[in-house]
């Protein structure tokens, strides 16, 4: 044991969440998503083998968003045994209160030329209900982001804790909690743009929001968030919280009486989870253009927790790479055959409950210990490397 | 009412060792008043689940320092007993007091545990996918709020500590093994050893020799007899052999309530006990 005489700062025992083999490989990342996809979209000419086309950028920027939503999946499933059928909705919501900005941003470009968004014109208001007050300012909208999905998830998490709901029946009521959104959302009156949500936005921040320069920016910003939510998680789960959190997962009782309140553990996770979760909705929706209830179904939800099982639960990097898996196979699926994509997505999930109970990630580490010819050794080690 | 705001201030508490009880003592809230050398008080609780009563006005008193022995048939009520004092169980009706202000019926689980109430499980409960070392770090008597578990770093006195419990619970060589590869006398001792590092001064043991070698078993009392004195200790037990090497004051619950209390050897020769325990 070391004697730690100096208090560290809290940004260095961040920094050393990651080892240095982590950050080589989070270092290449960040260069290629920083440097090299810029240079090989705007740079190269479009005949150039090497060029990335608006299609790569987007379907890419796309599921780096996910990834991120499946690394706060994984927060609260993997290490705290929650299962949330609908996070869904908080994405969705993060989503939403970006795109209250960006249908401002129109502003009288609209089909209308009228101030007020398209979609309020033709139900003919007058002028903006009050939740839409502030809407046109960058940095309320930033805060409206992250606050409204903390808020609705302390609360309901509040409750849902502290009756102590737990197993599939949080799980249900996860779902008809995202379902209810979804109805409501759905309405015209509710002020959001009915089942057509937003969509034809044109500008962030003043800038064009389908100039290449302005998709490069936000697919690299999206990289950089996955990055930061890569390493908020990894000191999160590897620090005494993470502990407990993993603790209060196995048992819950013995957690209690040894003097800790799960409540507020699993509270204070699942409430960042929810925010992770609207922040990569805020990043989305400028990148794919449009924002509409069905992103709250149930069925997408249900997805999240696919891309998780897929990957490997309580890895961490197994949910980015969960994501990468089933987003791609869904985006050729959709094109090639796109009667088949469900059953593809259910036999996905039914190999990896059967077969691969640590998804991808426990797979790669047993082939890799068989590999190495050292049985013992490599399931122990194994199960510190998935569990860490 | 948040587990932080409860602390034992004075750890060297004066009446704990001189025994010299003063009339007048100022208390500050939330700390143990063992001005009349009792711990807990338990009176007339009563516990009903869909009518049958698990407790029927069972009352009880632990003296501070004690080393008392529950015995009982199956079903007398032990474990009820002890879910009442921890906050699992709310009594029906009642009183639970531990010291003399402490009223553990308003308390929850994780207040009770942090006001210095620890508890064994009848089945060891330990937490199998972290190291034993780990299992010891969390079960430590420390700030146990979020924003202290989210910045929390071990310091050289706590690694001592935990170092200080694996050689007293004899797992120093298993310290970085999974909890859950653990053979089950040791993770009994694991359990006992995450009880010691709440630094409890009243420590609940359900059955915590099952399942151990007579030699395990030994060792365990003597550890339990060093803790006396130091601790409160309340031992539910079936083997008898153990409970005559505990030695202490013995009670013997049937059906929720008290059935005699005593040495062990009077209650044995108790003609109530013998029906009891040998049916008529």
């Amino acid at each position: 044991m070391n004697p730690s005489p100096v208090p560290v700062p809290f940004i260095v025992r961040l920094g050393r969440s990651f080892d240095a083999r982590t950050w080589q490989i989070v270092g290449l990342f960040a260069a290629f998503a920083l440097v090299a996809v810029p240079v090989m979209h705007l740079a190269l000419p479009p005949d150039h083998p090497l060029h990335l086309s608006t299609w790569f950028i987007t379907l890419v920027g796309k599921i780096l968003c996910y990834a991120i939503v499946a690394v706060a999946m994984d927060l609260i499933w993997g290490y705290g045994g929650i299962l949330s059928l609908g996070h869904g909705l908080f994405f969705a919501l993060g989503g939403y209160a970006f795109g209250m900005y960006l249908m401002r941003q129109i502003g009288r470009d609209g089909s209308y030329q009228s101030d007020l968004p398209d979609f309020m014109v033709f139900l003919d208001w007058k002028e903006l209900p009050w939740f839409w007050a502030g809407s046109d300012s960058f940095l309320w909208v930033a805060l409206l982001v992250l606050v409204v999905p903390a808020v609705i998830a302390f609360v309901f998490g509040y409750f849902a804790f502290r009756s102590r709901i737990k197993g599939v029946y949080f799980s249900i009521i996860t779902q008809a909690l995202t379902y209810a959104a979804m109805l409501l959302f759905f309405r015209n009156e509710t002020g959001f743009g009915g089942n057509n949500g937003f969509t034809d936005f044109k500008r962030i921040l003043g800038y064009s929001i389908t100039a290449p320069e302005t998709r490069v920016v936000l697919f690299a910003l999206s990289a950089l968030a996955l990055i930061g939510t890569l390493l908020l998680a990894r000191y999160l789960v590897t620090s005494k919280f993470g502990r407990v959190l993993t603790a209060i997962r196995d048992a819950e009782s013995r957690v209690m009486f040894i003097g800790y309140n799960p409540l507020w553990y699993k509270l204070f996770v699942w409430t960042l989870s929810a925010m992770l979760c609207a922040f990569a909705g805020a990043l989305y929706v400028p990148q794919v253009g449009i924002i509409n209830p069905s992103e709250m179904s149930v069925a997408n939800s249900i997805e999240i927790a696919i891309w998780v099982a897929v990957g490997g639960r309580g890895t961490l990097i197994g949910p980015v790479i969960g994501a990468f898996i089933v987003n791609l196979a869904k985006s050729w699926f959709t094109v090639s055959f796109p009667e088949y994509w469900l059953f593809f997505l259910g036999t996905l999930f039914i190999v990896a409950t059967l077969y691969l109970p640590q998804g991808v990630v426990g797979l790669w580490f047993k082939l890799r210990g068989r590999f190495r010819n050292d049985d013992a050794g490599a399931v122990a080690g194994d199960a510190k490397g998935v569990r860490a | 009412m948040n587990a932080g705001e409860l602390h034992l201030a004075d750890q060297d508490n004066p009446d704990w060792d001189s025994g010299t009880a003063e009339l007048g003592h100022v208390l500050k809230p939330g700390q143990l008043d063992l001005s009349h050398k009792v711990i807990l008080y338990l009176e007339d609780i009563t516990v009903s689940f869909d009518g049958f009563r698990a407790l029927n006005k069972l009352s009880l008193t632990i003296d501070a320092g004690e080393l008392r022995c529950i015995i009982g048939p199956n079903g007398a009520g032990k474990t009820t007993m002890m879910d009442v004092i921890t906050g699992k169980t709310r009594p029906d009706e009642g009183t639970v007091f531990f010291g003399q202000t402490i009223d553990l019926t308003r308390l929850s689980e994780p207040e009770i545990a942090h006001i210095g109430i620890g508890r064994k499980f009848q089945k060891p409960t330990i937490f199998e996918n972290h190291t034993v070392f780990e299992n010891l770090e969390l079960a430590m008597k420390t700030d146990k709020r979020v924003w202290c578990s989210l910045l929390a770093l071990l310091d050289s006195a706590a690694g001592d500590r935990i170092a200080e419990t694996l050689e007293l619970i004899r797992l120093s060589a298993h310290a970085d093994r999974l909890a859950g590869l653990l053979s089950h006398g040791q993770k009994q001792w694991l359990e006992i050893g995450m009880l010691l590092m709440q630094e409890p001064k009243l420590l609940l043991l359900d059955e915590p020799v099952a399942g151990m070698t007579d030699e395990e078993t030994e060792r365990t009392g003597e550890l339990f007899l060093s803790l006396a004195g130091k601790h409160s200790l309340v031992v539910v037990e079936h083997d008898m052999a153990f409970v005559k090497q505990l030695g202490g004051k013995v009670t013997v619950l049937h059906e929720g309530s008290m059935l005699a209390e005593g040495t062990l050897e009077e209650v044995q020769a108790d003609q109530r006990v013998i029906e009891v325990y040998l049916g008529r």
